[in-house]
């Protein structure tokens, strides 16, 4: 491990310019502190994407590689699994619908928690809670309470006369899609929240201090200083939130897994049914690369806007 | 950084805005605090934890009062511990407690010690390429654990690691570690470059610099790392349900789900017992760091 002290080794192409020489000496260090992790990160994440790649190409069946089928499986998927395309769809509602909903109740949160009132830390606690539990073991209690006949939420809607049946909440394609929207906005709202409150800390009280001067209501420091200085907050929260959201497995695959009749499958637990449990690999392979075209134009889109506040 | 609690720093003016707005007096009075705070908190509070109180009064209920709504069935009558004696002594519930704990110990370790090592080289030493590196660092988040379980099926199948936890000890970092090196890079910028030029002056070198400086100071944000890693590793589920089919070799998530659920026949007691006894370790680490966990979970985003 002395070779922090020690010059360069001259062979390297890369530094053979004089110009950067001059940091070169901290470059096999560097370079050396990375290969762990790059290490990993080929092993495990490069080289299993390029696997990917090519599975979605093969009509490989679990446990054996096929033969090479060109396009086949995404031409197929497109223009003839209907399911196909109703998860490409139900994946934009679900994340469109709670991203929404999460933006509006996680502004809510912090405005709430920023606020002195007492036991505050201890609310605060609580109410991160749904964002630290295992995702598949508070959905699995939310699935108990969504039940066709012993549902908690219906004998408390029937009780108090909202509605004398209740809500068949798991049962049809609608009510499926909002119950999942449901359990993803109670999941997820918290993390929201809980970042926008960090956010909030960090605005100067001078500038609400110069507005109420100035005569400004708190509608208006809302609109005019609070949501501008939460806005690289808000975009690193939304980039987060919108890749776990449209790649979501686990809260779907626990809550319906598609049902009825697969109509509420999202693209995660569509390509699982395919690969997994339909043995079909490189059609469940294809089916989750669709992903990444989706996420790649949503991050790159992030990633400039955020660049552009710097 | 630390996130400070809201009352220091929470002033007047950054109260929810009244749908009043000209009227400033209406939040200095008491029915308005109960309107503009206490209520909608209540709210937040009941509608959070009303899942986990069910789940807690359902792994006490016997299996007749379960099913019978005539009696309230918010509450526990005859409370018993029937299901949580048939989560030990009739399914593997302790078995896959251990596997989720060593599975989830061993790589946060692997994914700390990578990404402090990453972290380091990559916020404090100059050479070619590193923002390059960097970045591609960040891209990983492009690639989420979905797009990858296929292939890495594959992998573990070939490496002949299926049922085995080393299929998760080695899969899990690819996770982890983007988000712990862009954690640590955040706390490494923010040490003084003069503490350890000063030492490299007195001749001490890179490697020691970094061992005995830089890393006891970013503590606070190894141990955040460290927190929010454990608690992906404990919540993880699409590998860990590809990769183990043997009940022995089961994690929590998975074992519960597969082995409570039977068809469409679920262990409703059951099940919730062990979604209560398998959400503590988190909570409870959860509890005792929680400021630690924010400033994790919120590093990134107030840097921005």
């Amino acid at each position: 491990m002395s070779t922090a002290t020690q010059p360069a080794p001259a062979g390297r192409a890369a530094f053979r310019r004089p110009r950067i020489r001059f940091f070169g000496q901290e470059a096999p260090l560097g370079y050396l502190l990375l290969a762990p992790t790059l290490f990993m990160l080929v092993a495990f994440l490069a080289y299993p994407f390029v696997i990917g790649l090519w599975l979605s190409v093969t009509d490989s069946e679990v446990g054996a590689i096929g033969r090479f089928v060109g396009l086949g499986n995404y031409r197929y998927e497109f223009l003839h699994d209907r399911v196909f395309l109703s998860s490409i769809s139900n994946t934009f509602v679900y994340t469109a619908a709670t991203t929404v909903f999460k933006l509006v109740l996680g502004l809510v949160m912090a405005v709430l928690l920023n606020q002195a009132f007492p036991l505050q830390r201890f609310v605060r606690a609580a109410l991160l809670l749904p964002f630290i539990v295992p995702t598949v073991l508070s959905t699995l209690a939310w699935r108990w309470m969504f039940d066709p006949t012993f549902s908690v939420i219906n004998w408390v809607l029937a009780r108090s006369g909202l509605a004398a049946h209740g809500v068949n909440w798991l049962g049809t394609p609608r009510t499926a899609m909002a119950s999942l929207i449901i359990v993803n906005v109670w999941r997820g709202a918290p993390f929201y929240g809980i970042s926008f409150l960090a956010g909030l800390q960090v605005i100067p009280i001078e500038l609400y201090e110069a507005a109420r001067v100035d005569g400004g209501t708190r509608w208006q420091q809302f609109l005019r200083i609070t949501l501008p200085m939460l806005r690289p907050v808000l975009l690193v929260v939304l980039l987060l939130s919108t890749i776990l959201t449209f790649a979501d497995f686990q809260l779907p695959f626990v809550l319906t897994n598609g049902a009825p009749y697969s109509s509420s499958h999202l693209l995660a637990t569509w390509a699982y049914a395919q690969a997994i449990q339909g043995g079909a690999m490189g059609i469940g392979a294809a089916i989750s690369l669709v992903l990444f075209p989706v996420l790649s134009i949503v991050i790159a889109g992030m990633l400039i806007a955020l660049q552009r506040h710097d | 950084m630390a996130i400070q609690s809201g009352p220091a720093l929470s002033g007047r003016g950054m109260r929810r805005p009244s749908r009043r707005g000209g009227r400033h007096e209406i939040g200095d009075t008491t029915l308005g605090r109960w309107v503009r705070i206490y209520i909608p908190v209540l709210l937040f509070l009941f509608v959070t934890l009303f899942p986990f109180y069910w789940m807690l009064i359902t792994s006490f209920k016997s299996p007749s009062e379960l099913l019978d709504f005539n009696q309230s069935p918010l509450f526990v009558v005859k409370p018993t511990l029937e299901h949580y004696r048939h989560l030990f002594t009739g399914t593997h519930f302790g078995r896959w407690t251990l596997n989720t704990t060593v599975v989830a110990v061993v790589s946060t370790l692997i994914s700390l010690l990578c990404s402090i090592l990453a972290g380091y080289s990559l916020a404090r030493l100059r050479y070619r390429g590193a923002d390059t590196i960097g970045w591609g660092i960040f891209v990983t988040y492009l690639v989420p654990p979905t797009l990858l379980f296929l292939p890495l099926a594959f992998l573990i199948r070939r490496l002949h690691l299926f049922n085995n936890l080393w299929s998760l000890i080695l899969t899990y970092p690819t996770f982890l570690i983007p988000f712990s090196t862009w954690l640590l890079i955040g706390y490494f910028k923010g040490i003084p470059r003069e503490l350890e030029e000063s030492a490299l002056v007195d001749g001490a070198t890179r490697v020691q610099t970094m061992i005995r400086i830089v890393v006891p100071l970013a503590l606070p944000g190894i141990l955040s790392a460290g927190i929010f890693a454990f608690t992906l590793c404990w919540n993880e589920f699409l590998y860990s349900l590809i990769f183990l089919n043997d009940t022995i070799a089961k994690t929590i998530s998975v074992g519960v789900t597969s082995e409570l659920i039977r068809g469409d026949d679920f262990f409703w007691g059951e099940l919730m017992a062990a979604s209560l006894l398998g959400s503590l370790p988190v909570a409870l680490l959860y509890s005792f760091f929680v400021d630690r966990f924010v400033a994790g979970l919120t590093a990134g985003a107030v840097k921005g």
